[in-house]
């Protein structure tokens, strides 16, 4: 820890050992943060729209209870979403998702009601384990033809899942003639958020505090990585800003979702129901995070891992950037695009098993359209589609503008017509305003 | 004109160099749709030895050289290494006979970073299976210190470095992973005059630690005076091979533009009469 501390004076070059000397500190405060500018834009765009919306709506937007809405309505893309960077980063696209998303939703719910439920009884954690798995699995075999059929018998990307889209929405009526069909486990209906799908304030703060701990523990760990080989480090104060920025943002989050409480007769209903003697003057029962949102930003964060410190991330995005010479450097280019649509499907499984257990019921018009949906978070989260960059949270980010954009309209009672036309437009002007962004500054 | 050097019974074309050669490429033909892009050539190399491979562009050098590289399967044709017969199906194939390949293109990942390009394929793990980002760039610090000391772009995606700076990425790629067969494919083709005499520089630098070079050009004036000998080829077929000690720059241009054989040259089958 004998390095800067301070941002004016350089970075002492490296021990006598070293074969080339670091560069020299940087210079502007933003610089030495080393942040994503594309992400700082992003968060940006996405404060002006809520504040806007708030204006527009009459403070009803900017309230715990809409926030926390728009957390969980936003799950079930943002989970989709990432897997959808790595596919448009190696170049390919998948239209199928919405339509995954329908048959593994379909097949989960008839798995669980026909089979899973008479063999291991009503609200056996086993169902719940069982369906989600059956779920899983079917995602991934259906994405990993996909991905056989893109990979290995050479057909594009666009045309295998454009056939995917027409046969799994086919397949999805299919498995039960068009019928909806109602989930029974109540342990999997959490997994749809509400009142019981969420976990309260007091686990919400644990789940902060482990966050903020987390957050804290990477930057240690990436600076002693540094350390390690007497690379240039990032000044004290910059990485202290960095992780209390972060801390703050988890903790205004849980202020948020713990702000957002049941109303007052379901909160009486529910503390009777659990044993708590309710003072006179009522109690406040606190929604805390839905666990979907939890889902997903697992979800978020395995696959940031994968994306940026696996192999096979760093596969998926060298052969985003030059195909062939990811060929000529021995990757099996192949397996790879295998495995990215395998994960795609994955993915799919999860977002169905959120939307699923959301509505509490399979529909056969499930996840309809959702596939335009994930490609337009992908690609406002600042995926390009020409292959070879992309991040997982921007995605996630990109999915949470589409949605606010969403709910601040029917806030606003703007009929769905006129959303979409809201929704195209913004969608083209953030690809445009993104595209001029890479020229001027790349 | 075998005057020189004790060239008492050795044949034209042959090596200097005594001993088992350290490549050879017998009878390789490959063709792509019916043209012939490589037809019945035999090339060979020995360790320490630079063979330069020469012909206008699109007469097959880059093709034989990919069949080598891994990167091309060829319709028929042997290729030994150390005399033993092997089978190289793909790249990770080439590399474990310890062949490595400077591409005309450079064959870069654009959009990650020198240290991902140069351990692409080849990555260090940390004992929990993950990148090990920091080890990587620091082996890339090393060996970027030694061919091109003042490259500091370590953390910008090699998009944004000069011709210069993503060749030396390419050659550090090459050169890292102790190569004892090396491709150069138009190794100078993006470089000025400096840097190219820097490249001439650590040819012989590996040619003395035993490596076995070949080296890929259409201009003769780039590699005359660092190859032991020359073959050259013209429409997919070999028009000779010869020392270059036994020939003049005239003569191996003959060579490549008429598919004439002077008499100091082996002549090949695309010799013309």
């Amino acid at each position: 820890m004998t390095d800067t501390t301070t941002a004016s004076t350089p970075v002492p070059s490296s021990r006598p050992g070293s074969p080339s000397a670091p560069a020299s500190a940087p210079t502007s405060f933003l610089g030495a943060l080393e942040l994503d500018v594309r992400f700082l834009g992003m968060i940006g765009a996405l404060a002006v729209i809520w504040v806007v919306f708030d204006f527009l709506a009459d403070g009803t937007f900017l309230t715990p209870r809409n926030l926390w809405n728009l957390s969980v309505q936003s799950s079930s893309i943002a989970v989709m979403s990432t897997g959808m960077v790595l596919v448009i980063v190696m170049r390919h696209i998948d239209l199928s998702v919405g339509s995954i998303l329908g048959v593994t939703g379909m097949i989960m719910a008839v798995f669980q009601v026909n089979y899973l439920m008479p063999t291991f009884g009503f609200n056996n954690p086993a169902v719940m384990i069982g369906t989600l798995a059956a779920g899983i699995a079917l995602g991934a075999a259906i994405g990993a033809l996909h991905g056989f059929v893109i990979a290995y018998l050479g057909v594009p990307a666009f045309i295998v899942t454009l056939g995917g889209l027409l046969v799994w929405r086919g397949a999805a009526w299919a498995a039960a003639q068009g019928k909806t069909i109602p989930l029974v486990d109540d342990n999997f209906k959490l997994l749809g958020g509400g009142a019981d799908g969420s976990i309260g304030a007091e686990w919400s703060w644990i789940v902060a505090a482990i966050a903020c701990l987390f957050i804290a523990a990477a930057a240690v760990q990436a600076r002693r990585q540094r350390q390690r080989f007497h690379f240039p480090l990032k000044p004290v104060w910059a990485e202290l800003v960095i992780v209390a920025a972060g801390c703050l943002a988890v903790i205004a989050a849980t202020l948020v979702v713990n702000a957002y409480t049941l109303p007052p007769a379901l909160a009486r209903r529910y503390a009777e129901a659990a044993g708590i003697t309710v003072p006179p003057e009522g109690i406040s029962i606190s929604f805390g995070y839905a666990v979907p949102v939890l889902v997903a930003l697992a979800v978020g964060i395995v696959m940031t891992f994968v994306a940026t410190r696996t192999r096979f991330g760093r596969y998926v995005f060298a052969i985003g950037g030059n195909p062939e010479a990811a060929e000529l450097a021995g990757i099996n280019t192949k397996r790879v695009t295998l495995m990215v649509f395998a994960l795609m499907g994955m993915l799919a499984a999860i977002g169905a098993a959120i939307s699923t257990a959301r509505l509490n019921s399979a529909t056969n018009a499930q996840g309809t359209l959702d596939e335009l949906y994930v490609i337009a978070a992908a690609v406002i989260g600042g995926t390009s589609l020409s292959g070879g960059s992309g991040t997982i949270a921007g995605a996630m980010l990109g999915a949470l503008v589409m949605q606010s954009l969403q709910s601040g309209m029917v806030l606003m009672r703007v009929d769905t017509p006129y959303q979409n036309i809201v929704v195209g437009i913004v969608l083209v002007l953030a690809v445009w305003i993104d595209t001029v962004y890479r020229k001027r500054f790349k | 004109m075998t005057d020189t050097i004790t060239a008492t019974s050795l044949p034209p074309g042959a090596s200097q160099i005594a001993g088992a050669p350290l490549v050879e490429m017998r009878d390789i033909c490959i063709a792509f749709g019916g043209i012939h892009a490589v037809d019945h050539v035999s090339i060979d190399l020995m360790p320490g030895e630079v063979v330069a491979l020469l012909g206008h562009n699109g007469a097959g050098k880059s093709t034989l050289i990919k069949i080598l590289a891994g990167a091309y399967k060829a319709d028929i044709g042997e290729i030994r290494i150390n005399g033993e017969a092997v089978s190289i199906a793909n790249p990770r194939d080439a590399k474990r006979y310890g062949i490595e390949t400077i591409y005309q293109t450079l064959a870069l990942a654009d959009n990650v970073d020198a240290a991902a390009n140069l351990f692409l394929g080849r990555e260090i793990m940390t004992p929990w299976g993950t990148l090990d980002d920091v080890a990587m760039e620091a082996a890339t610090r090393e060996v970027m210190g030694r061919l091109n000391p003042n490259f500091r772009k370590f953390k910008e995606p090699v998009r944004g470095l000069s011709g210069g700076q993503r060749q030396s990425v390419a050659i550090a790629r090459a050169i890292h992973f102790n190569a004892k067969i090396l491709i150069m494919d138009e190794p100078t083709a993006a470089l000025g005059p400096q840097e190219t005499a820097q490249v001439a520089e650590l040819i012989k630098q590996l040619k003395a630690e035993g490596i076995g070079i070949f080296l890929i050009s259409h201009d003769i004036h780039d590699v005359f005076d660092l190859a032991d000998r020359v073959s050259v080829m013209k429409n997919g077929k070999l028009v000779g091979t010869a020392r270059t000690s036994d020939v003049t720059q005239d003569e191996v241009l003959g060579m490549i533009i008429l598919g004439k054989v002077p008499p100091g040259a082996m002549p090949g089958p695309g010799a013309s009469h």
